[in-house]
């Protein structure tokens, strides 16, 4: 028999294989996931989920797809989080510190007491990153959320009412757009592809026999 | 001594840390087209003729597809006996698109931008998709010593020189533009610090042109574009799934029938154009393969446009990528992204041999793992599967202390939640189902040979031939997703739509009956069948 643990989803008790993910033991239990169920290896968010080990006190949050159960888990998936997110058109910002005082001014209410970063499923400092948003600090901030995958599970704990996933998003999409340094090699192949610079050597490529193109394929040169 | 793993498999890293110095100093020789070829034949699945079966009806009739595919191709529709009023419209757009991944989502911009009324429906969240999960990166010749033309060569024999010429075309001419339009709408590619992007050789590629946002490629291009689809007001309805087309009198789509995943009610979407951007199929585990994808990729799209009567293209063609989780088994077919090896790790044996080159194309070292592992040179993992060692140690002595934190934290982070540090033991792998390498056929500019539906992303076929290699998807659904979204709102316009009807799902079904292929299940899939019930 396999080493078994006792744990609870929703309040209701299941016995399940230890070395399960909370969510393949939902789905040993059960349970026809449809919220609550996305990419199964820790990228999208989808799986907030907020747990406490029987007797102890410390309220705990996590993502379903990538936490092994333990014995005594009461476990509560998050369906869904209302994050409010402020709309807006990237190409009229500037990188500026005004930004976020107009699209997310209750950052600046935040009391410090670091839930956030104590809820974070990544890992993250998610209070100094929102710390460097309040000084218009985009690089930093960038940086700092960059590993974030918008659980929301810092939101949910957070006083302030912050959005924390959002803000983080909107400072990387003005770091990637505005502060980081232009590809200058980019622009000049673009622009050399719309000249028609390419145009007629890949129409000759293209009209090439196979035979031709297995030869030119299996020799050529591979940059070291 | 830091032993994360069983007393057989620490034996093994043994070997593997004695043989380190020597095969770092020599980089482990590529395989020729010929003996390639003879490592295909002999172990890769999809040269598994009993994997396959005989399509019995439809466009494709006589070829192949996966068992798993055809069986989906050779069931029910869900709404077979239901009473659907199409008179009732629910959504009425010019454009449709069904799926909110990459694809769907760059093509809804770009329609929307293009003047067009577009809506998303998703079975899931938008953003729920494989780019979300795309770690290692994207493609595009935009550096001196490369070219278009360079990237066509790479991408047409990588696939076995089976793709569209024209789709390829497509592909790698628009690749730096897709950069360009990610990089405008605030994408962190990894830069240095003149601006100059950081590229990587991936598998098969002969320039380094693998453009990344740290190993979090897909998610931070797919949680932008998302952003841009919220921030323009386009409408995404999620938890909505399609279940199947409408065409309309004189054969066109005319929309699709939809279904609440969460009520189980159904609404009629009319659309005078439709693009299918649902991805791809490894939540069917073809061969009883673990996967990579996310909990949705269950083929939807190839059962819709196939019923509607559009034809597939290298249906039997699927990718297993070489370097799966094999172990913990709470991570069991998570990817583990080629870039571990563009950044330095090689591919070694439980006898501590760099037994190929690690970036020869997916197929090919997707068979070489699963060589070693049935000639007895696998590392045998606890539960009795085996899988080789991925050697990360190695990256850290080539790029410095720090480098796979830095370049790689998602496979640091995934590992070390197990406890396995790998900067400083390897990692062990096998091939995970990961692609669909075909899909549904489309022509140069993106449309089926059904009136009014477009293909984009992973539900297209063509673009790859019979391999895919590393950084062409996500390029291909930035690509074939902006190009659909222009495609469809150009062509809406000139659209007249007669009366709606869902004959064609009535027909199919009688052509089933007839060949006596008919199967017990309904189709498409929508979501694996993972809930263990004990009744």
């Amino acid at each position: 028999m396999e080493n078994m643990v006792n744990v609870y989803f929703f309040g209701k008790k299941y016995t399940v294989p230890a070395e399960m993910t909370i969510m393949t033991a939902m789905e040993y239990a059960g349970y026809e996931l449809k919220r609550g169920c996305g990419c199964r290896h820790g990228f999208c968010g989808a799986c907030a989920t907020i747990y406490r080990i029987k007797g102890k006190n410390e309220l705990k949050t996590c993502l379903a797809c990538s936490t092994q159960v333990q014995e005594g888990m009461y476990i509560a998936s998050i369906p869904f989080f209302p994050t409010d997110k402020r709309t807006y058109e990237i190409k009229d910002l500037k990188p500026n510190q005004q930004v976020m005082m107009e699209l997310y001014p209750e950052i600046y209410s935040c009391i410090g007491c670091n839930a956030c970063t104590k809820a974070c499923t990544q890992s993250l400092n998610v209070m100094q990153y929102i710390a460097y948003a309040q000084r218009g600090d985009f690089e930093k901030c960038a940086e700092e959320s960059f590993d974030c995958v918008s659980c929301g599970c810092c939101s949910v704990r957070c006083p302030a009412g912050i959005s924390h996933p959002m803000v983080g998003l909107l400072a990387r999409r003005l770091n990637g757009k505005y502060v980081a340094p232009e590809a200058e090699h980019l622009t000049k192949r673009v622009a050399e592809i719309n000249n028609g610079e390419f145009d007629s050597m890949i129409e000759q490529i293209m009209q090439k026999p196979i035979t031709e193109m297995k030869e030119l394929y299996n020799n050529r040169e591979i940059e070291k | 001594m830091y032993a994360p793993y069983p007393e057989n498999m620490m034996e093994s890293i043994k070997k593997v840390e004695a043989t380190r110095a020597e095969r770092m100093a020599t980089e482990p020789r590529r395989l020729t087209a010929d003996e390639k070829d003879a490592l295909l034949n002999e172990f890769h699945p999809d040269r598994k003729p009993d994997a396959f079966a005989e399509i019995k009806i439809g466009p494709n009739k006589g070829q192949k597809a996966p068992l798993e595919l055809a069986k989906m191709l050779h069931s029910t529709s869900r709404i077979l006996n239901e009473k659907i009023d199409l008179s009732k419209i629910d959504y009425d757009v010019d454009v449709l698109v069904i799926g909110g991944g990459g694809a769907g989502s760059s093509c809804a911009i770009e329609a929307h931008n293009a003047g067009a009324n577009v809506m998303i429906v998703t079975k899931l969240r938008i953003g729920d998709a494989n780019t979300m999960m795309a770690e290692g990166g994207i493609q595009a010749a935009d550096k001196e010593n490369d070219s278009p033309v360079q990237h066509y060569l790479d991408c047409f024999g990588g696939g076995h020189f089976d793709a569209k010429p024209e789709l390829v075309k497509r592909l790698v001419m628009e690749a730096p533009d897709a950069i360009k339009w990610l990089n405008e709408l605030g994408v962190e590619f990894d830069k240095s610090e003149d601006g100059r992007m950081v590229t990587t050789h991936g598998g098969g590629t002969s320039r380094k042109r693998m453009h990344a946002a740290k190993d979090y490629s897909g998610a931070e291009i797919m949680r932008t574009i998302r952003d841009e689809v919220l921030n323009l007001g386009i409408p995404v309805v999620e938890f909505t799934s399609v279940v199947e087309l409408i065409k309309d009198d004189k054969g066109q789509v005319a929309g699709a029938v939809l279904l609440n995943m969460e009520t189980g009610d159904f609404a009629v979407a009319r659309a005078k154009t439709v693009v299918i951007a649902t991805g791809g199929a490894g939540r069917m585990h073809y061969q009883g393969f673990p996967t990579s994808n996310h909990y949705g990729a269950t083929a939807d799209g190839l059962v819709l446009g196939y019923r509607a009567g559009a034809s597939l293209r290298n249906q039997d063609s699927i990718q297993y990528h070489p370097t799966g989780a094999i172990y913990p088994s709470q991570i069991l077919g998570a990817l583990v992204t080629e870039k571990v090896r563009s950044v330095g790790a090689q591919l070694v044996n439980v006898n501590g041999e760099a037994y190929i080159h690690p970036l020869e194309t997916r197929d090919v070292n997707a068979s070489g793992v699963i060589r070693e592992c049935k000639e007895g040179r696998g590392v045998e993992v606890p539960g009795g599967a085996q899988g080789v060692w991925l050697d990360t140690p190695m990256i850290e002595i080539l790029g410095g202390e720090g480098t796979i934190e830095k370049r790689i934290p998602a496979m640091f982070r995934m590992y070390m939640n197990y406890g396995i540090d790998m900067r400083k033991v390897p990692i062990v792998i096998y091939p995970t189902l990961h692609y669909q390498n075909g899909g549904l056929e489309i022509d140069g500019d993106g449309f089926t040979s059904i009136p009014n539906l477009l293909v984009a992303g992973e539900a297209a076929g063509g673009i790859h031939g019979t391999n895919r290699l590393m950084g062409n998807s996500l390029l291909d659904v930035i690509v074939f997703g902006r190009n659909a979204g222009k495609q469809a709102a150009k062509k809406y316009k000139s659209v007249t739509l007669g009366n709606m009807n869902l004959d064609h799902v009535q027909s199919y079904d009688a052509e089933l009956v007839k060949a006596g292929c008919k199967t017990d299940e309904v189709s498409p899939l929508l979501l694996p069948k993972y809930a263990r019930h004990e009744r």
